[in-house]
């Protein structure tokens, strides 16, 4: 059993409720901030802890907090990205269903390190049902003194404010975001200014996501060296990972990122194995946009060494031979899986969610996903293969957003490692409508479930 | 002249159109007074979920009733409205089946319950059935790939979801229009 | 005690210049000229806010700054980055550079009708001057090209969406230029589009400008439509006195014939700043109202460019020229084979140019369109 810091209490019955949490120790963490600490004193236990950004970039949030601008008279503003729309990550969903004061308690905290008194958390459209269960603990804690003015009697005011997107997967990005809170297209921004100097309505702004603002919490109750002890290296704390695909046990699961990718696949405790005694074919280890890898390459690094779930040994041989931890939305294929077609419905994806205002990522997108159908109907040429590769290359590090990226990393990993998967849907353009290439011989060694 | 202008007008803004209850004027002004002075463009779309409420979509008409409420010009509206996916812009049926479609629902039969769907109920992707009741649509990722297939149901989800459990809702939904009818 | 202001020094191309802290790696490129300045296909100096999503623009910084002397990991847009002391840029000097921008130029022209013979902006279409200068003969594009439900702007300004690039200049124009703005981006992705939503016409006294920001044949005048090639008009530069704007303009003419009023261009493509100062925008009333020589004092000739395919309508004989084809035919005038209103009808999902092997001839509309009937 791994350490757990953010769903240790996520099965205690009623934890929804304000009482169950306050009598599990919750509010803690306000109260040992507002009462004993200054603002930039937490902002230098976060430093300490080592947190990393959970939504995907992995950007140390200590540093991220400590470039925010603090021009006299201007209000400055937390945002809470909560957003999450990456194919693969349904992880903050999760947190903000079961434990809907841990965010609340970890927003108040880096609301008073930040000087934000109206903070708001701005959650995909379609997590409809979730706002209710959020504006409810906010009622909450309002109602017992941890939310208004003068909380604690620290002199800091603070509101939490919850505001709902309405589809669109680019909201995520956080420039999107703030256009987006300001109630206009969710057209990211073009950078500088950033959103420390300039972010919602133009005010000095910082956008995180769900999980890392939770983890403040555990952060300021332990301090930030000891949450730097759990872990290893670069990767401290805990992360929680949405496991989802081919597998026994689905679901969202804390790691202290010391855990082998072989260990997280066929414990008992997580995964539980592939799904109906099937062999591991590939995985996108962190959210749709990260490189999928062969099972070979995804048990063991290049070098043959044991891969395991954080974000050095996960990115260990680059894009060559390594993927990125991501959001932690953990993909299972197994070997009945067509990785031409999972290719093709993440390129649907990406042309569905492009918003459209830059060249390569408005037209690239689409152009990707036409020629990958076509290949996966058996319609495609070989030269195909190369034009995508050709596409995804111009899009990659030529858009505004990283958008372009996300879209072009999944097809050229594809291409890279599973190129006769494509090479045989070419060939043999009947027989791929009816069976899928399987296994090959890229799959090697598996770890075979007994 | 006059008379006929303004029964045009009238007509114009009833026909899909119906002025916010006061307790929903209410809601646009708690809305509002969350954003700093004179932002209250950021109230946008949380005031079009409301409207959309009322008909299960956005009229013109709506939508130039939005814009009059946050003192925006329509073509703002339109521009938002037609960004995002859950806005409605043409009428849907009662119970609107959201089917997710992308990778990991796929990798685990989303096709499959698609198909199974279009059977049942007699109508393609984006088609709505004659008796307006339900209308079907496939969706991207809602974030939800641990619970596949699924699709969203009004507010909610519908997770894990079999033929079996298909029919079971297409019943229920049955039911409850019955009930309300 | 006048302090002087420090000026950035930047080399672009091996061309070092000074320019004013502030400036951008496009307006510092511009001011050195030639060919080491970026292409800006969305980027417009007189347009707040404008740049930075066409990506023509991208270029390599290959050291940030004297005293950041590190180079900057990706391809930047030189509109909207601006330099510091020090930096040192590669425009047509990357290898990198000219590959990211022939693939944007692909990306530009992919779902691009190419109906140029058609298209009243040919011979002063940005985007012609781009794919001839940056781009790869033929294209790799396969399938059907985008279409998109026809939109009516009203009795003056033509809208084609199929050739629009969504540079989104003409909705800065509409924010910065008049007081109600009634068109926008609409709709998002591949599928985004300039629209009013509902049916509307566009008559604001200053909208008239966005025919002459519209890098392509998206927004072209009415009021000239299929009037005349652009090369076979002189432009000559005239003014009169207007109340409601500079009044100085640009006539389009044959013989003593005003066949279009535009506002000045400088050599970007951009207007000219007028005499009275700020940027020599026009009103409607100059632009579609006045088409008679004699509303007009002209003050000479238009400097061209001598690249420019207008430049090929020398100044010489500057009369009508007499229209020879009714002598020919005894006095008859030329059959119409049909109507070009109707062969410019390409914005319809029966005529897929891309299935059309060669250049598109007018059987090729012809026959959809009877079809359609």
């Amino acid at each position: 059993m791994g350490v757990k810091l953010l769903l240790e209490k996520a099965h205690v019955e009623g934890i929804r409720s304000y009482e169950v949490y306050r009598r599990e120790g919750g509010y803690r963490a306000v109260e040992k901030a507002l009462k004993t600490m200054s603002p930039d004193a937490v902002t230098e236990e976060v430093k300490k802890s080592g947190l990393r950004g959970r939504g995907g970039a992995g950007f140390p949030s200590g540093m991220k907090w400590s470039f925010l601008a603090k021009p006299e008279g201007v209000p400055r503003h937390l945002v809470c990205n909560a957003d999450e729309s990456e194919p693969g990550t349904f992880k903050d969903r999760y947190l903000m269903e079961f434990l809907p004061h841990l965010l609340i308690e970890g927003l108040i905290v880096s609301s008073f390190a930040l000087g934000s008194n109206a903070t708001y958390i701005y959650i995909r459209g379609e997590y409809a049902w979730i706002p209710d269960i959020l504006e409810q603990a906010i009622a909450e804690a309002k109602a017992n003194g941890w939310l208004g003015k003068n909380i604690l009697g620290s002199g800091f005011d603070c509101e939490i404010y919850v505001q709902r997107g309405a589809g669109a997967y680019i909201c995520g990005e956080e420039t999107a975001l703030i256009e987006s809170l300001e109630g206009k297209r969710g057209n990211p921004r073009i950078k500088p200014p950033f959103p420390a100097v300039k972010g919602v309505w133009d005010r000095p702004t910082v956008v995180n996501n769900v999980e890392t603002l939770a983890a403040v919490v555990p952060i300021i109750n332990m301090g930030g060296e000891e949450y730097a002890k759990i872990g290893v290296g670069r990767s401290t704390g805990t992360k929680l990972i949405s496991a989802c695909g081919n597998i026994n046990k689905p679901g969202v699961y804390e790691i202290d990122m010391t855990i082998s990718v072989e260990e997280f696949i066929y414990s008992d405790e997580y995964c539980g194995g592939i799904k109906n005694g099937k062999r591991l074919k590939a995985c996108i280890p962190g959210g749709s946009s990260v490189p999928i890898l062969p099972a070979n390459l995804l048990l063991k690094t290049a070098k043959g060494e044991t891969r395991y779930m954080n974000y050095e040994s996960l990115s260990d041989g680059g894009f060559a031979t390594g993927s990125m931890m991501g959001s932690g939305g953990f993909i299972v294929l197994d070997e009945d899986q067509c990785i031409v077609k999972n290719t093709y419905t993440l390129a649907r994806f990406y042309r569905h969610e492009s918003c459209g205002q830059c060249s390569p990522c408005r037209e690239g997108t689409g152009w990707m996903e036409k020629i990958l159908k076509n290949i996966d109907m058996g319609k495609g040429k070989m030269s195909d293969i190369d034009l995508l590769w050709d596409i995804q290359r111009k899009i990659e590090g030529n858009t505004i957003c990283p958008l372009g990226d996300a879209a072009a990393w999944p097809v050229a990993a594809a291409i890279r490692h599973f190129r006769d998967e494509f090479e045989w849907h070419v060939k043999n353009p009947q027989e791929c409508l009816t069976r899928n290439y399987g296994l090959a011989n890229y799959a090697d060694p598996l770890v075979i479930p007994a | 002249m006059e008379g006929l202008l303004l029964s045009l007008f009238t007509f114009h803004f009833s026909l899909f159109m119906v002025p916010f209850s006061e307790e929903k004027l209410a809601k646009v002004q708690e809305i509002i007074a969350r954003y700093p002075e004179g932002k209250q463009k950021s109230a946008l779309l949380p005031v079009l979920h409301l409207a959309q409420e009322v008909h299960g979509w956005l009229s013109a008409e709506t939508m130039d009733y939005v814009a009059s409420l946050l003192q925006l010009e329509p073509i703002e509206v339109y521009e938002v409205a037609t960004f995002y996916s859950m806005y409605n812009l043409k009428p849907v049926g009662k119970y609107l089946f959201e089917v997710c479609q992308t990778g990991p629902c796929m990798i685990n039969g989303s096709d499959d319950i698609v198909d199974y769907i279009k059977q049942r109920l007699g109508i393609g992707v984006g088609e709505t059935t004659p008796d307006g009741l339900f209308t079907l649509k496939t969706v991207e990722c809602l974030g939800a790939c641990g619970y596949a297939p699924m699709m969203q149901l009004g507010k909610h989800y519908k997770e894990h979801l079999t033929r079996e459990k298909v029919d079971q809702i297409i019943e229920e939904c049955r039911k409850t229009a019955g009930q309300l009818n | 005690m006048s302090e002087e202001k420090k000026l950035f020094k930047v080399t672009i191309d091996n061309i070092t210049v000074e320019v004013e802290p502030g400036t951008t790696i496009l307006n510092a490129a511009r001011q050195i000229g030639g060919e080491v300045t970026p292409p800006a296909m969305c980027y417009y100096s007189k347009l707040k806010n404008s740049g930075g999503k066409c990506r023509t623009c991208l270029v390599e910084v290959a050291a940030g700054s004297t005293a950041d002397p590190r180079p900057m990991p990706k391809l930047v847009a030189s509109c909207r980055t601006t330099v510091m002391d020090g930096m040192i840029v590669k425009n047509i000097t990357s290898e990198r550079v000219l590959d990211a921008r022939a693939g944007v130029v692909e990306f530009l022209l992919l779902n691009h009708p190419l109906d140029c013979p058609i298209c009243d902006q040919a011979g002063e279409c940005h985007l012609q001057d781009l794919s001839y200068e940056h781009g790869k003969e033929g294209t790799r594009y396969e399938f059907n090209r985008r279409t998109f439900k026809k939109h009516d702007l009203g009795e003056y300004i033509q809208l084609h969406m199929t050739r629009c690039i969504l540079c989104y200049r003409c909705v800065f124009v509409a924010d910065q230029l008049t007081n109600k703005r009634a068109h926008g981006i609409l709709d998002r992705g591949d599928h985004a589009e300039i629209a009013t939503y509902i049916e509307k016409s566009l008559d604001n006294d200053f909208i008239g400008n966005v025919i002459d920001v519209c890098p392509v044949g998206a927004l072209t005048d009415k009021t000239f439509r299929f009037k005349n090639r652009v090369w076979f008009t002189k432009p000559v530069d005239a003014h009169r006195d207007c109340s409601k704007c500079c009044g100085e303009v640009q006539l389009w003419m044959r013989g003593d014939e005003v066949f279009r009023v535009t506002a000045r261009k400088d050599e970007w493509g951009e207007v000219k700043d007028s005499t009275k100062g700020g940027p020599g925008w026009i009103c409607n009333e100059c632009r579609f109202e006045k088409k008679d020589a004699k509303d007009w004092t002209i003050e000479g000739p238009t400097q061209v460019s001598r690249h420019s395919v207008i430049s090929q309508g020398h100044y010489v004989n500057v009369v009508k020229p007499k229209e020879t084809l009714p002598d020919v035919m005894g006095g008859r005038g030329p059959k119409l084979l049909m109507n070009i209103h109707n062969v410019s009808e390409v914005n319809s999902p029966e005529i897929e140019l891309s299935k059309i092997a060669g250049p598109a001839h007018s059987d090729d509309f012809k026959n959809s369109l009877d079809n359609g009937k």
